[in-house]
């Protein structure tokens, strides 16, 4: 990988020199091992691809490479992306270098911390459930979700794939935008990409916010949010109502069943993406196995780590004869009604303000014991995925023991450019603000 | 007993068949037959990390076609599903199918039977992959040891579910059958049961005469002809009906047809309480088809089996056991027609195929498409036996020879002599010189006896090496005789 990376950076010199260098020429990134490179492992963070290889690039790894962007290694992440916190992986705990007693945030932690310790200048992250934007909150940089459809999924390895959204972790909201105007647009071996237009996003940045219309959904600031980490929200929200904007309360009712209708979706369709791993062709399998069963058993029960195990349980259970009516046709019912929640705000509102996470960083191993509770982590992002939204956090502060707090921007579909508007406005007046002399 | 009690079958097919498209349902590699195993592969069918299914479209209009030529209304959106299981043939363990919304629904095909015309109704015809190949029990696979051939996998598939309307082995077949040529008219797949390109699975039960409800039924696979679907039936039928008897009870299963053994035998395991926890695959859009495209469709079908059997009745006066024949094979029926034009005569071209034609076709061991004679050298023949330069024996030796070799008929005929003696001049010499050898048979005739004319034709003809014009030489007979 690191030859590879040395060897485009030289070519990439010549081209630079010649005047005729791509739009992210030398621009240093990393990706979250769940997507494909040529010839390069692809893990998952899980030991049941132990000594894969992938025969083909992911689409936004070609088209990072086609800008020339210099990919310098894959990133740690919980196995299959399934975790909030980064715990879950093969190869070990992702520790946030902001403080290294606590979890960096999941899926995309290694992501996350590529940039946050200035490793990479952008890295690619993944989010079925919050993904992108819990790590990028936990370890106070900018982790953008676009929409459903904006980024070819060609080569990222499915999780849920009705969920699943690729998307720039980076250091500013320019920089996500840069990144996502390179990644997006359709792609012919993606039939759920979208053939709608990409806007140039990174002209979005230092927009005034006049009379734009933010919504805050009252269901993400009841109890169970710090009081500190209201505060820094509250601070942002000043700033922007100060600025013109039309601050209003709303209200998505279906909010407390997002997490029991995510996780019921979610695992059914990881139940079935994940059958493939069955010690057959490739990746790990089992020693010396007695017959066929035994040898799909033995390596599925040796290959993958326990949270992925149970959310195979879950899933194959939910879409099991008898039990499919009452768990996933309800959950897709109760999908619907979360995206309807979503288009009626979006009747008053262009754009949704939330906290991304319910708490800062926690300490690592906190929430290991606890699987509800770490689902829990993802109480303010899962339902952007649900309704298949963009959605983007930018660091807005820090709590009382100084860790960075992630405000969360939600825009109708294929609005990106809203998201990043707004986003690169606050991201600007807070660090204007945290400047400015006492 | 006063009466004893009469049982009937109560059949219901599930048919598949591959599609002829160049590449696979959901991705580029080869979807062709064969080849040197796990060659046609791409990381799409092979369900590597991180691929996507992309729809061929060319399966869609192949499935809308099967759909409008069984009378089935084509869903304006179906859905693709997941069906899940674990097999090492199956790289993805899901197969993508239809599930709860198919392409086509609702539809019917009409049998011929003795008693007059069946209505057979097709419940759905859905969209689906094919897997790999798992390879056991042959003599290049250790005992404890099961090879994978891939190159099936993301052949496309219809599945065409008939309802449970068949009520005899041979009704099984007539509908089968027909199944068949739709799908080689259609150009759709062609129809290959022994290699496969074809697969039917039958589900049946028997049931007391004039009672409603379904007996338990058993479904039977693996059946590897039309014939064998037939006789499968019949067995399991047979034993049916004799364990009712007998005072047993049918157990739901699934039985395995040994062609070589002539008997059907329970599959080990609980193939029958899999859960394939079918959901709609999210990897995939719903397939959505305008009634403009389905109307392109409907107005590029070919002529179907039935319609053209009755045209050949009308537009060529054959009889309709010539059009039965004839129309079986959508490419003989093609054949014979350019034929008929070249000739002009549809009879004698009728009869060239049915029995010529499809004897050397036959013995080639090939396909009509791959006959070394086309229908207009053929038809050149036709017409130099109907002008009288060869007659109709000379014309099948000739045939024959054009079979094998492929040479032209007129340059068989110059090469080897065998030109038809037409001049009146050289044959009356001819006749005189056997009227001379054969004064016994000239008194018969003179005496009376008429029949002898055909002993004295033969003779000429002997004399003629076969080439001279029967016809002529009775007339010269008759009139030498007179004198």
């Amino acid at each position: 990988m690191g030859e590879r990376a040395l060897e485009r950076a030289r070519d990439i010199d010549g081209r630079v020199q010649q005047g005729k260098a791509g739009s992210l020429a030398g621009v240093v990134m990393a990706t979250k091992d769940i997507l494909a490179m040529k010839d390069q492992p692809l893990t998952c963070g899980s030991h049941i691809l132990n000594n894969y290889k992938s025969p083909f690039d992911a689409t936004l790894i070609e088209r990072l490479e086609a800008e020339d962007a210099i990919i310098i290694g894959k990133t740690n992440m919980d196995e299959f992306a399934m975790g909030s916190s980064t715990e879950n992986s093969h190869f070990g705990a992702v520790k946030n270098p902001l403080d290294t007693s606590r979890v960096p945030g999941g899926s995309s932690g290694g992501s996350a911390v590529a940039v946050a310790a200035d490793m990479a200048l952008a890295a690619i992250g993944t989010d079925t459930g919050g993904s992108i934007r819990q790590p990028a909150a936990f370890c106070g940089v900018v982790g953008l979700k676009p929409t459903y459809g904006r980024v070819s999924r060609y080569g990222l390895v499915a999780y849920a794939s009705s969920f699943d959204q690729a998307g720039p972790i980076t250091r500013t909201v320019e920089d996500a935008a840069l990144v996502l105007e390179t990644i997006a647009g359709v792609d012919p071996h993606d039939s759920t990409s979208a053939p709608i237009d990409v806007p140039r996003f990174s002209s979005e940045v230092n927009q005034d916010v006049q009379g734009l219309r933010i919504g805050l959904p009252k269901e993400y600031f009841a109890e169970g949010l710090a009081p500190d980490m209201r505060s820094s929200l509250k601070q942002a929200i000043e700033l922007l109502d100060r600025a013109g904007a039309k601050i209003m309360e709303v209200s998505l009712p279906h909010t407390e069943y997002a997490i029991a209708t995510y996780y019921v979706l979610v695992t059914a369709e990881a139940s079935s993406n994940l059958a493939r791993y069955d010690g057959a062709r490739y990746g790990f399998r089992s020693e010396n196995p007695a017959s066929l069963d035994e040898m799909y058993i033995q390596s599925r029960t040796q290959g993958f780590g326990e949270e992925v195990k149970r959310r195979i349980m879950l899933g194959t259970y939910v879409l099991s004869a008898g039990y499919y009516d009452a768990y996933y046709r309800k959950a897709q019912k109760v999908r619907t009604l979360i995206r309807r929640d979503f288009d009626e705000v979006f009747k008053t509102c262009d754009c949704l303000l939330t906290p991304t996470a319910p708490t800062t960083a926690f300490k690592l191993g906190d929430k290991l014991d606890n699987p509800l509770t770490m689902y829990l982590a993802d109480i303010y992002t899962v339902s952007v995925n649900l309704a298949g939204l963009p959605a983007i956090s930018v660091p807005c502060g820090k709590d009382s023991s100084g860790l960075p707090v992630g405000l969360q921007l939600i825009g109708k579909p294929f609005d990106e450019s809203m998201v990043i508007r707004i986003g690169d406005f606050v991201e600007k007046q807070i660090a204007d603000q945290q400047n400015a002399p006492a | 007993m006063s009466t004893e009690v009469k049982y009937e079958p109560v059949i219901g097919l599930e048919v598949h068949a591959q599609l002829l498209t160049k590449s696979k349902i959901f991705s580029t590699s080869s979807a062709a037959f064969g080849g040197e195993p796990n060659t046609k592969a791409d990381p799409v069918c092979l369900g590597l990390p991180g691929v996507l299914p992309v729809l061929n479209k060319q399966v869609v209009v192949f499935a809308m076609r099967m759909g409008l030529a069984t009378n089935c209304s084509v869903a304006p959106i179906s859905i693709f599903a997941r069906k899940n299981y674990f097999y090492p043939d199956l790289p993805k363990g899901y197969q993508i199918s239809q599930f709860e919304e198919p392409i086509c629904e609702h539809g019917h095909i009409d049998v011929e039977l003795e008693s007059g015309r069946k209505r057979i109704g097709i419940t759905r015809i859905h969209l689906e992959e094919d897997a790999g190949k798992s390879v056991h029990a042959e003599s290049f696979v250790a005992s404890d040891e099961t090879l994978v051939d891939v190159n099936r996998c993301g052949v496309p598939l219809i599945e065409i579910v008939s309802e449970p309307d068949i009520r005899t082995p041979h009704e099984a077949y007539l509908y089968l059958t027909q199944i068949k040529q739709i799908v080689q008219y259609l150009g759709i797949c062609d129809g290959n049961m022994e290699e496969g390109s074809l697969r039917c699975d039958a589900n049946v039960s028997v049931r007391p005469v004039g009672r409603e409800r379904f007996g338990v039924k058993t479904e039977l696979k693996n059946m590897n002809s039309f014939r064998g679907v037939e006789k499968a039936l019949e067995y399991e039928i047979e034993r049916q009906t004799r364990l009712i008897e007998g005072g047993g009870e049918v157990v739901q299963q699934t039985l395995l047809w040994d062609a070589d053994r002539g008997e059907a035998i329970a599959m080990r395991g609980k193939e029958d309480s899999h859960d394939y926890r079918y959901f709609t695959d999210p990897d995939l859009v719903p397939v959505k088809i305008s009634s403009t495209w389905l109307d392109e469709v409907r107005e590029s079908l070919p002529e179907l089996p039935t319609a053209r059997k009755g045209r050949f009745v009308s537009e060529y006066s054959l009889p309709a056991y010539d059009a039965e024949v004839l129309t079986d094979d959508r490419h003989v029926a093609d054949y014979f027609e350019q034929l008929a034009e070249v000739c002009g005569d549809p009879k004698a071209a009728s009869n060239w195929v049915m029995v010529e034609v499809l004897r050397q076709v036959k013995e080639s061991g090939g396909g009509i498409r791959d006959f070394e004679v086309s229908p207009a050298a053929l038809g050149k023949l036709i017409k130099l036996v109907q002008k009288g330069d060869i007659n109709l024996k000379t014309g099948k030796a000739v045939f024959a020879e054009m079979a094998t070799t492929g040479a032209d008929a007129g340059d068989i005929i110059a090469q080897k002599g065998l030109a038809q003696i037409s001049d009146a001049g050289e044959l009356a010499g001819q006749v005189r010189e056997v009227l001379q050898q054969n004064p016994g048979e000239v008194a018969k005739f003179k005496a009376g006896k008429e029949q002898v004319i055909g002993f004295l034709v033969g003779q000429v003809m002997r004399a003629t090496g076969g080439k001279a014009n029967p016809k002529l030489v009775n007339e010269i007979l008759r009139e030498e005789l007179a004198r």
